[in-house]
């Protein structure tokens, strides 16, 4: 398709999406919409859309017609509910009515609920009953296993095991995470799940943490394949700010128990 | 003989029943008042909407009802007694309020308007509308600052819910407390009053 018609189309799937969503988010009439015209005009760019993300504009604008065309049912059923009454009718009466005369209409059909919130007697007795079999609370802290320590001393190693202090510094480990994935791409690229994952699930939510670091302070570059959605990982030499690069954006990727066992089945076949 | 005594022991099982089904519709169990039709049949047996039919009617006499409100949205009356599970039952007042009784509820009629405007105007958008038209509606006649004030109470209480586009729809409560049709029904009957003439200076 030669650019300017492509612009064209890209234009014309644009302003279906904004036209119908505005319809949705405003409340407006949906049968302003002319639906017919909106998709002649999708049946003419179609063919000749080929790039995967005019494919994915061309979707959207399906998708919001599809919207506009339920909203047209909700509104029919609505208009022949014995329920319904001109918006206008209301919002006129509603505006030239007093706040006495409104009240008073309202009264007229309210029906409070009716409920009590006190307590009875013998929610009391029960209470008291508890009450009494309650043990006090230094006993109960000492049946729970809680026993007063003298203060003493640790190491760095027993604050290490508890994890309480982590072995390496932060940055130690994203350097050698990053010193590893060069090593292991050797100027190409890796699977992000070949590189994340490992021998055990915590260790693997531990290397996509660290990864996901790599990635936001400009130590690699994550690139996925919108239509294989694979994910794929390339280290950079220097660390370069990821405003430099490109435009940054989010990517919340889930390393769930049923991945890490997936991938870990799939390596090993 | 033997069929007197029978009569006897199925009115004293249908008063135990009664006083039992009171209890759960007076007090509330959850963060919702009202009990579910289900909670109802475990506490009172197979044969819990003729214990409820019974209690309704002992309590007309004190200008209470037992009103039941389907999830589907099925008018009262039109549920087949089977399908009540899912229901909820709700105790409510069977006839209106004058304006001092609702003031001795805790409402002012500055409120009670607002809240007749907030629920009638949604109704008639079809049961959604933007909080920002609610909110100008409102400030025709409330002063801006308790127009706030009002639909969040409102919120609070159930009377009207707020998605995260800031729509507002019909909530629980209007479902269980009002006869949106007869509302509608009334403001549009409500004759306006004459514009008074300005006061003479």
């Amino acid at each position: 398709m030669p650019p300017k018609k492509r612009s064209i189309a890209e234009e014309e799937l644009q302003r279906i999406i904004e036209l119908c969503r505005s319809i949705e988010e405003r409340g407006l009439n949906p049968f302003l919409v002319d639906v017919d015209e909106l998709v002649t005009i999708l049946r003419e760019y179609f063919p000749d859309l080929d790039k995967p993300e005019e494919l994915c504009l061309d979707a959207e604008a399906l998708n919001s017609i599809a919207s506009v065309i339920r909203l047209q049912g909700e509104w029919v059923r609505r208009r022949s509910s014995s329920l319904y009454r001109d918006p206008f009718l209301i919002e006129e009466k509603i505006r030239s009515l007093s706040r006495e005369r409104l009240a008073e209409v309202f009264l007229k059909v309210w029906r409070p609920i009716i409920e009590f919130e006190q307590i009875t007697i013998p929610s009391l007795r029960q209470a008291l009953k508890y009450w009494g079999t309650l043990p006090p609370l230094d006993e109960r802290w000492l049946r729970g296993g809680l026993f007063i320590r003298e203060p003493g001393t640790t190491t760095e190693e027993d604050l290490i095991k508890q994890r309480i202090l982590a072995e390496k510094a932060f940055s130690e480990e994203l350097n050698s995470l990053w010193v590893e994935l060069k090593r292991r791409t050797r100027g190409g690229k890796i699977r992000y799940w070949d590189f994340i994952g490992a021998e055990t699930y915590q260790e693997t939510i531990r290397r996509a943490y660290l990864t996901s670091f790599l990635l936001t302070y400009g130590y690699a570059t994550l690139e996925v394949n919108p239509l294989e959605g694979e994910m794929t990982i390339r280290p950079l030499d220097e660390p370069t700010p990821v405003g430099e690069r490109e435009q940054a954006i989010s990517m919340p990727i889930p390393i769930t128990p049923e991945e890490w066992m997936r991938w870990l089945r799939e390596r090993e076949a | 003989m033997v069929k007197g005594a029978r009569s006897l022991r199925r009115k004293a099982y249908y008063t135990i029943k009664m006083k039992q089904a009171s209890h759960l519709l007076f007090y509330r169990r959850h963060k919702i008042p009202g009990v579910k039709g289900w909670e109802l049949r475990r506490a009172l047996g197979s044969d819990y909407p003729k214990v409820i039919s019974l209690l309704d009617d002992y309590l007309e006499k004190l200008d209470l009802k037992v009103k039941v409100i389907s999830e589907e949205g099925v008018p009262e009356g039109e549920m087949p007694p089977e399908r009540r599970d899912r229901d909820r039952f709700y105790r409510t007042l069977r006839g209106g309020l004058t304006p001092k009784e609702a003031k001795l509820l805790g409402w002012r009629i500055d409120d009670l308007a607002a809240l007749a405007v907030a629920v009638s105007y949604i109704i008639s958008k079809g049961g959604k509308a933007p909080r920002k038209e609610v909110e100008e509606l409102l400030r025709v006649k409330i002063p801006g600052w308790k127009v706030d004030v009002n639909l969040d109470r409102f919120i609070r209480y159930g009377y009207i819910g707020e998605d995260e586009n800031a729509q507002l729809y019909i909530d629980w409560r209007t479902r269980a407390e009002v006869d949106q049709k007869e509302l509608i029904d009334l403001l549009l009957g409500a004759e306006t009053e004459p514009m008074k003439p300005p006061p003479e200076r």
